[in-house]
């Protein structure tokens, strides 16, 4: 490293050199001061080169500081693809450059430079692929010759807090046109806040115009306005990172995010400066402008010693006047204008003594061995075309370029937030054309380039923003002047031997865009995808303003016909944590899970609850477990929390006949008291959900859910309550309501003692329905029997749920009462064939197929699905759920759900439910068969793992009590 | 090094063939009108002057080759089907997608890469099952694996999930594959130019022309063009392409969006979908991490990101790989998706003579680029619908045989 490069304290800096900062870069130490960026302090420090290209893993090194370009893209060990230029360099940091082979300065893939002319545009599309066996090698060298950081796995995810936020006005861009708008809202009365990506607001502020007495104080004048005003916050280090639709604004603040709900918003994010192409213009030392006075003035670090500038406006003579301010020798101002700078800078430079050559452009910069850095400048005139006369070359000495020869407007979001834009030829500049309601802009992304029409301009747009709030503006607002035309049209320089570079993040090339024209990729979208520029991690902040005027030259048309690529979130990358936030993941717990937990229970996942699948004890398999709460239903009495079916009350006078509409069953003859089954279809007659309605009231119903499909039946009957106006309350009664079923043949026994309903069978029969209390708990009765024994569901307030569980399960100790799980009801509810929807059914199965068309009543006027199931029913049936044995001597290996059933080599069905039948000590299951083949007795085959047949039989079902006397005992 | 390279580095020019060509003027009549120079509809023109000899075609298009769909997938490749007529229609693209590089000439991209569907319940476990089932029937390489094989081939995975919906298994299927999606849809477009194809970029299609049920021209924002047979392989527009002809589809707009991060250096191999997550994810050739989530839940003809589907998407994928949190997003876009009521295509001869459509492509489009290729070149050639697509004709909808992919599209729904 070599000497220091730091300057002497000077006003405005944003450095902190009370706090000095120690740290590594690529092994050797270096320091800085908070406040510094870890390039500024590289910088500060000699380091020129801060990384390697992307492609050809050339020597780069500062250019903007703005984080428009990704030249200095570093990892720490902890986290990559660090921008080094704007990140704020953090003590005991041991930083490295991203994408090299044996660190930065030895990068052995620096040797792809010199293969660059082997790999022009495309290269990758036009071999490798001969042989196509020989791809996999190459694809294996070009993928891990691509990329830039590396992910480290044991990174810890950072958990951070999101935040929703509102305001009347955002300002986005702290600059002097975002504060004059800040202020001018905040004064009209309006909430404003003003975020700024930069660590200090400010914008041009703070770096363009040490060379302008004029400029001097206006900062301060700003920053104490805003302060007085309690209604403005200025947030820096706050990246508006994209907008969406309804003034939906992401706040990217370090690690966090912030939900920006605005009523209006102004834009005055300024404008990215853009570079001159000439062959070299991307090594260390070719700097823009901008970039350079961002090192000198916030930052306190000589950009070079003796640079040349080269210019196309006013701020290039501020840059050289900056420059020579501290010392700086300036080797010449190169001004591609002919008639040069019309304002009295020309004076001021001139009596700097620097020497101003007009009408002439940098054609190629010299480097130094290796490439890391340049010696000289090779400067010629350009003719009135605006080409270069290369035989009249002028051979300038200096150690760096300073560029500034345009400006393209900082106008993504503008672009997502609906702004149009049209090119402006007298500006050379997309400008504003029409803005949706509450969107201004104002400053340089509104083609505002002199400091005073920035400050009135910004005044114009905050008050705009004001009145289109409704709060008292003035009745004639202030007007700005676009301009001074601060943007050459065609900085751009072609040279035989190449190297001039379009995008440095993507290696692309002046003449990769001129060959890819000539393949045809002639639009600005196909040329973005076939060479890849903008497509980098800066997204062609620095790339796509050239890219569109090559183009538009090869095309022979106007830069506005040309076009530029679509603008998309995010403005600069966002971390992922930040995006994810803390990670809420919804779990559900039933009121009885306390009592799941500690009784053992196994639990499995549906959707966001928890469910005990059965409940393990010491010593005794799955298998075991499951059979013993089978046989405890089966014998005496067990008890299963169904709290977490879907529940959803339907009051008013049309309740019934919406039921109706959504159900295929019938409702408005439901006696109140009493329960009906209830099949649920879409538009297509596919069978989606089922589940129980019971009559509360006249205008009162109660209906049960699938768990799975609580939330979507509820979303969907609430949409068609609206399409169709009916007059009806509906309320998603889930969480409300606990929820136990107690079934077994002494489920009578346990319960009557505990209630003061009477739950005999001739009071309350089977499909009844009845109000009362449980253990003091008012509750809801349903006599329904899934499982097919004698039972009883309990409703009750979800607060109350517990008591009344822990009250049933004291009570039946007598009678030998066990919680089953999930897993056991499967088992029952197979037993006695019943489908489980969404398991026994699929995304095609109608009623009349899984043997539901009983629950079908056509004789009303209209449900989902009607339409669909007449024209089916018309229709020969092609498969058929069925009941199935493996016939009670099967012992061998056990077939699957989703296992297939297989029929001279053709699959003709499949298992969807099955299980070794405690009760019937034999295999059975439903499976889905061609109607033809669904008789009972039809023998067929299932294919199980490793292709083994095993053989099956269809038989009659339910398995068990036919007659389903046990569940009306 | 390649031989070609050494041929690009010392030949001292280097731009190659134009790859289309923009003709001047479009002719009065072709034979054939194909609305949409996406990679179905260029497919389909180059296999019509390829394998039929039919060259008088002109491919119309709003916007630019690949500009719609085909230029925002996640560039997936699969045959993980779940009904027998998908996978035998996927099984086959597939194929031809593993020597379309050397078919056209230009190098894709394909790579094998194996795709996972992790399963976080016995109930989608079950789905997987029946999916590797159907597959290995049908010859196509799908497995179901447990949580130790995952961490075998893929050790990033956080298989517990961050304890919120541990991961109980996959299907896995080593044939799924990642190609570079654009590049398609020029390899298609130089080809079918090459033999003859007419490609016309920004134009627009205003109207059908129909007289008895046929088709006898088209007209668009260049003027009318007369033709007997038109092609619709259009993506978002479907409702109004049909408007014209007065046939109805069951089709829907959806949103589908997606993003990439900033390019790392390799280490996912495989494409990763979690249904349950909602997410899918793999890593391209340039190193950015290509991830897309489910559908946006509602109807809407729009382009636009929202910054939930981002939040959302995210929030997931670090369940799964919780190290990425310091990784970022560099761009999200969206598309536009034809949704079908049974998430099958919409394919072949429709009740108007000379109307073919190539549509209802949902979210599952790309990887049908090939085979829509062949099929409907040899749908229009011959005015009869090529077996592969029989079972995803529009009259499905009125004869109730629909079928059912909702059960092995990638992500939820």
């Amino acid at each position: 490293m070599s000497e220091s490069k730091r300057l002497p304290p000077q006003f405005g800096e944003w450095i902190d050199r009370g706090s000095p900062v120690r740290f590594t870069f690529e092994g050797a130490a270096c320091e800085g001061f908070a406040g510094d960026t870890v390039s500024s302090a590289l910088h500060a420090g000699g380091a020129l080169m801060l990384g390697r290209s992307f492609k050809y893993h050339r020597p780069r090194g500062v250019h903007s500081l703005a984080n428009h370009d990704v030249n200095a893209m570093f990892e720490d060990g902890t986290d990559t693809n660090i921008r080094a230029d704007v990140t704020a360099v953090r003590d005991g940091a041991e930083y490295r450059a991203v994408n090299t082979v044996g660190g930065l300065a030895n990068d052995r893939l620096r040797i792809m430079d010199a293969f660059s002319r082997f790999l022009p545009v495309g290269f990758y599309y036009k071999t490798f692929h001969r042989p196509m066996s020989l791809f996999p090698f190459w694809e294996r060298q070009l993928r891990s010759a691509a990329g830039l950081g590396k992910i480290d796995g044991n990174h810890k995810r950072n958990r951070t807090p999101k935040r929703y936020d509102w305001c009347d006005v955002l300002v986005i861009g702290a600059g002097p046109s975002g504060l004059s708008a800040a202020i001018a809202a905040a004064r009209a009365g309006a909430s404003v806040v003003c975020v700024d990506e930069n660590a200090r607001p400010g914008g041009t502020l703070s770096y363009a115009y040490g060379s302008e007495p004029a400029a001097q104080g206006r900062l301060d004048e700003l920053l104490k306005a805003a302060a007085s005003l309690p209604n403005l916050s200025i947030r820096c280090n706050t990246l508006a990172a994209g907008y969406y639709a309804d003034h939906w604004v992401a706040l990217v603040d370090g690690g966090k995010m912030t939900k920006m709900r605005t009523r209006a918003v102004v834009f005055a994010q300024g404008a990215a400066e853009q570079p001159s192409v000439f062959r070299h213009n991307d090594l260390p030392g070719v700097m823009l402008a901008s970039g350079a006075q961002r090192l000198l003035r916030r930052y306190s670090v000589r950009p070079f010693e003796s640079p040349l500038v080269v210019t196309a406006n006013a701020d290039g003579y501020r840059a050289a006047l900056d420059f020579a301010s501290i010392g700086i020798h300036v080797a010449g101002i190169v001004d591609l204008r002919p008639d040069g700078e019309p304002s009295d800078l020309d004076e001021r430079v001139k009596a700097a003594h620097i020497t101003i050559h007009h009408g002439q452009a940098v054609y190629e910069a010299v480097p130094r061995d290796g490439l890391v850095g340049i010696k000289a400048a090779v400067v010629c005139p350009l003719d009135k075309q605006g080409e270069l006369d290369t035989d009249d070359g002028l051979t300038i000495a200096c150690d760096g370029i300073a560029m500034s020869v345009g400006w393209a407007g900082a106008d993504g979001l503008l672009y997502q937030a609906g702004g149009r834009m049209k090119y402006s030829d007298e500006f050379e500049q997309f400008v504003p054309e029409t803005m949706p309601a509450g969107v201004f802009a104002a400053g340089r992304v509104n083609g505002v380039f002199a400091l005073d029409q920035k400050l009135i301009d910004g005044e114009r747009a905050g008050l705009s923003a004001a009145k289109y709030l409704g709060l008292s503006s003035p009745s004639t607002l202030p007007e700005a002047r676009r301009g001074p035309r601060s943007t050459h049209p065609y900085p751009i320089f072609y040279h035989p031997k190449g190297k001039a570079f379009i995008d440095l993040d993507e290696d692309v090339q002046l003449k990769d865009l001129v060959n890819a024209e000539t393949e045809g990729f002639d639009n600005i979208e196909l040329l973005k995808r076939y060479t890849t520029f903008g497509m980098g991690p800066s997204q062609g902040k620095i790339a796509n303003a050239n890219t569109v005027r090559v183009l538009a030259r090869l095309r022979k048309q106007s830069v506005g016909e040309t076009g530029v690529p679509t603008s998309r979130p995010f403005w600069h990358p966002v971390r992922m944590d930040a995006l994810a936030g803390r990670g809420f993941h919804p779990h559900r717990h039933t009121p009885m899970h306390s009592f799941h937990e500690s009784h053992g229970a196994v639990f499995m996942l549906a959707g966001d609850w928890q469910r005990p699948a059965y409940y393990a004890r010491p010593g005794r398999s799955r298998e075991e477990c499951i059979t013993t709460e089978v046989e405890a239903v089966r014998h005496q009495v067990g008890m299963i929390d169904v709290g977490t079916l879907g529940k959803i009350e339907i009051s008013g006078p049309d309740a019934g006949a919406f039921l109706e509409r959504i159900y295929t069953g019938r409702f408005t003859n439901l006696k109140v008291g009493s329960t009906r089954y209830a099949l649920m279809c879409d538009e297509s007659g596919v069978v989606i959900d089922d589940g129980v309605v019971a009559r509360l009231g006249e205008d009162r119903f109660y209906a049960t859910t699938t768990t799975s499909a609580a939330a979507s039946v509820y979303r969907e009957m609430q949409r068609y309550a609206i399409v169709w106006g009916m007059n009806l309350t509906l309320v998603n009664a889930t969480g409300l309501y606990g929820g136990m079923n107690l079934a077994g043949p002494f489920a009578r026994r346990v319960l009557q003692p505990l209630t003061d309903i009477d739950a005999s069978e001739t009071a309350f029969p089977y499909m009844g329905m009845r109000e009362g209390t449980l253990a003091d708990v008012p509750a809801r009765f349903l006599r329904v029997g899934f499982v097919g024994e004698l039972g009883y569901e309990v409703h009750v307030p979800a607060n109350c749920a517990k008591h009344a569980w822990d009250a049933l399960v004291s009570a039946g100790g007598a009678f030998g009462i066990r919680p089953f799980g999930v897993e056991a009801q499967r088992v029952l509810r197979l037993e006695k064939g019943h489908a489980i929807v969404s398991q026994d059914t699929d995304g095609l199965t109608n009623p009349f197929e899984a043997g539901m068309e009983w629950a079908i009543k056509d004789d009303k006027p209209f449900f989902i699905g009607q339409r669909s199931l007449r024209i089916i029913k018309k229709r020969p049936i092609a498969r058929r759920l069925v009941a199935f044995s493996l016939g009670a001597g099967y012992h061998g290996n056990m077939p699957k759900e989703c296992h297939l059933v297989i029929d001279h080599g053709k699959i003709i069905g499949r298992v969807t439910s099955i299980a070794i039948s405690p009760t019937l000590h034999e295999p059975i299951g439903l499976a889905f068969m061609p109607a033809e083949k669904a008789a009972v007795g039809t023998p067929f085959s299932i294919r199980i793992d490793d292709g083994e047949m095993v053989a099956a039989r269809v038989v009659k079902a339910p398995f068990y009590d036919p007659h389903a006397a046990r569940q009306k005992m | 090094m390649p031989l070609k390279l050494l041929k690009f580095g010392l030949s001292g020019k280097y731009a190659e063939p134009r790859m289309f060509r923009t003709p001047e003027k479009m002719r009065d009549t072709y034979d054939l009108v194909i609305i949409g120079a996406g990679g179905h509809g260029l497919a389909a023109a180059y296999h019509l002057a390829k394998d039929y000899g039919m060259t008088n075609i002109a491919v119309l298009d709003k916007g630019y080759i690949g500009g719609g769909n085909t230029g925002r997938n996640t560039a997936i490749v699969r045959s993980n089907y779940l009904t027998p007529e998908g996978v035998e229609f996927y099984k086959e693209s597939v194929r031809l997608f593993s020597q379309l590089s050397t078919e056209l000439d230009l190098n894709l991209f394909y790579t094998e890469r194996g795709h996972f569907t992790l399963a976080h319940s016995d109930a989608s476990l079950r789905t997987m099952r029946w999916r590797a089932e159907v597959n290995k029937h049908l010859d196509v390489n799908s497995e179901v694996i447990g949580p130790r094989e995952i961490s075998k081939l893929c050790p990033y995975m956080d298989l517990s999930c961050g304890g919120h919906a541990p991961v109980v298994g996959a299907l896995w299927h080593p044939p799924g594959s990642i190609i570079r999606h654009d590049a398609v849809a020029w390899g298609y477009a130089r080809e079918a130019c090459r033999r003859g194809v007419e490609i016309f970029q920004k134009t627009a299609v205003t109207g059908i022309d129909i007289v008895d049920g046929q088709v006898t021209g088209v007209q668009t924002s260049r003027g009318p063009i007369k033709a007997r047979r038109v092609l619709s392989a259009v993506a978002g527009y479907t409702p109004r392409i049909t408007k014209m002809v007065g046939i109805r589809t069951p089709i829907v707009i959806q949103p589908l969006q997606a993003c990439v991060t900033e390019p790392l250096k390799p280490w996912l191999d495989q494409i990763v979908v979690s249904a349950s997550l909602h997410i899918y994810v793999s890593q391209s050739s340039r190193g950015e991490l290509v991830m897309g989530a489910s559908l946006d839940p509602y109807e809407l003809h729009s382009e636009r990101s929202t910054l939930d589907f981002v939040e959302g998407l995210v929030d997931h994928l670090l369940d799964l790989f919780p190290f990425l949190g310091n990784v970022k997003v560099n761009r999200q876009w969206a598309g536009m998706s034809d949704m079908t009521p049974d998430y099958s295509p919409i394919m072949g001869t429709t009740p108007i003579k000379g109307f073919y459509l190539d549509t209802g492509w949902g979210t599952w489009g790309f990887k049908a680029t090939a085979v829509c290729g062949t099929t409907m070149a040899y749908t229009v050639a011959q005015d009869d619908d090529h077996h592969l697509i029989r079972p995803f004709n529009l009259s499905r909808f009125g004869d109730y045989t629909l079928v059912g992919e909702k059960g092995a599209a990638s992500v939820g729904h």
